[in-house]
Formats: C-alpha cells, structure tokens, sequence
C-alpha cells in the first residue's frame, strides 16, 4: 500500500507553533559549488579563492539563495511543497565555509481566506553564532480533515 | 535618484522544468524529500514531481541576459537583498514556462551605517504552456552607498 505521510491538518495548527528545525552541519565549497551547478549562479565570488581575496574576503561565501533554499526545504517539510502560497526571504549575514546553519520557524496566523484554511509563518537561518542570515516568511494553505483522503 | 528603469520590461525567456534539474536542484539544497524523487508518491501528494521552492532562480540557465530588464545600477555597489515568490499554481516537471520580467519600484532609504541605499524590485511573472499564471517571484536589489565592504 501506498506510503503514507504525516500531513499537517489545520485543526492541529496553532499560532505560535514552531517549525521543526532542519540543520545543515559545516557548511563545505563543495555544498556551496554544487548550488552553483544547480542554480546556474556562477558568480565567482562563491568559488573562486583568488576572485573572492581580490575582493575584500577572506574566502568563499555562500549564494543567499542557497541558504534561502535550506529554509525553503525547512518549510515544505512542514507544510508540503504543494501547499506553499507565498515564500520570502531577506538576506542579512553571509554564509562562510564551516558555518552550521539551523533553519526554524513560527506559525505567526491561523486563518480562513476564500474560504481557505491558510497558515503565516515567519522563518529565519542562524548561523553557529546566533547571527541571522536569513530572515524569511511564507503563507500556506493547510488542509482541514474534511477534504482528508 | 533615478526612477526611470522602473516599467522597463525584459524579453520573454522560455525555461523547460527538467526532471534532471529538478532533481540536481534538491539535491543542492540538501532536501532529499521523496516528492522530488518518487514520482508515485508526488503524484499522489501534489499531482507530479513539482519544482522545489527556489527552482525558478535557475531561469538564468535560460536566459541569455536579454530577459533582465536593466536597472541602470553599479554592479560593484549591488547585493542581492530580497526575494519573494507567490505560487498560484503548481509547477511540475515537464512544463514550460514563459517569464517576463519588469521593473516594478525603484526607491531609496537612509542606511544604518550612512549613506543613501537604493532599491530596486524586478518582477518576473512565469507562465506555463497554457498560459496559466504559476508564478510571479519578486527581487530586490540593492545600491548601496559606497562599493561594498564585505563584512
């Protein structure tokens, strides 16, 4: 039978709820290329040693999206990909090779909309340090157990 | 301030949602969540394998520059400071969709550390082969004052 997965039901949901951390143990420049290959973001800035030395850093960072990508993973686990209405992110401190990067969130609003079940949510990325790279929100729809199937 | 970028309007760009790219993409983001990889279960879930959150960024894969409007900014003085997207609907290997972009805002504010920064949002609306709206995602730019001094 066909594998069942833990949903989110909007009668379980209260604001306030927080958001099932997801981690990202010491950052690697392997993580960081593998996101340029992905994205198709090849700003040199976040691989290339002797490009990011000439410009004032002390090495490679990390592209914003791809931090905003971990918080994106830590919200659809949460309320499921399909279910995603809005996604924001502002980036605040960068990303360094060997950061540990926590990914975590908040219900902020519980609601109906056209008659729609809906959720608020604010997220951030803090790295080792507390320091925020990330800020994020996102607005999602949440099924209610009478459209359960 | 210069507000005269704002209703300048790219080319249409044409971005095929590819499996492979899908794929690759969650992969990067560390997100080994069965609906990008099993394509029963994400049929079952969500009608198809859809594109991971952030997927649209990769719409630079597909365009050769002629799709961004300019915002008449110093590339030395820009960082990346926002980005939103709003799903209107689902995105799902296979499709193809269509993103035209334009300059919605330009407008500055006061600096924390002084100077005057400017921003500049660029909306790209993405539709699908039937001409659906799927998506709109927003980005915002930013001058800063001065060339900027990495941390």
């Amino acid at each position: 039978m066909a594998e069942q997965r833990q949903r989110l039901y909007f009668d379980e949901v209260n604001e306030g709820d927080e958001i099932p951390a997801f981690v990202v143990e010491k950052l690697t420049r392997t993580d960081i290329v593998r996101y340029a290959g992905a994205s198709g973001d090849f700003n040199p800035i976040h691989h290339d040693q002797t490009f990011a030395e000439a410009a004032g850093n002390p090495t490679v960072f990390g592209h914003g999206m791809l931090t905003a990508g971990f918080v994106g993973k830590c919200v659809t686990d949460y309320v499921g990909l399909h279910n995603l209405r809005r996604f924001k992110v502002r980036f605040a401190t960068r990303v360094w090779p060997g950061d540990t990067i926590t990914c975590r969130g908040r219900v902020t609003r519980k609601y109906d909309a056209d008659g729609v079940h809906c959720i608020d949510g604010e997220l951030q990325a803090l790295n080792q340090k507390g320091e925020t790279a990330v800020h994020g929100s996102f607005t999602a729809v949440v099924p209610g157990r009478e459209v359960d199937h | 301030m210069d507000k005269s970028a704002v209703g300048r309007t790219g080319q249409p760009v044409t971005m095929v949602v590819e499996l492979g790219k899908v794929r690759e993409f969650a992969r990067a983001v560390k997100d080994p969540n069965p609906v990008y990889f099993d394509e029963d279960l994400a049929r079952r879930e969500a009608g198809g394998i859809m594109a991971p959150p952030t997927f649209l960024m990769t719409i630079g894969f597909w365009d050769d520059g002629r799709g961004r409007p300019k915002l008449d900014m110093d590339l030395r003085r820009l960082l990346h400071g926002e980005q939103e997207f709003e799903y209107l609907k689902p995105i799902y290997v296979g499709d193809v969709l269509t993103a035209v972009s334009r300059v919605e805002k330009v407008f500055e504010k006061q600096g924390a550390r002084g100077g005057t920064m400017t921003f500049a949002v660029t909306a790209t609306e993405f539709r699908n082969q039937k001409d659906e709206l799927v998506a709109v995602s927003r980005s915002t730019a930013i001058e800063t004052g001065q060339v900027v001094k990495r941390d």
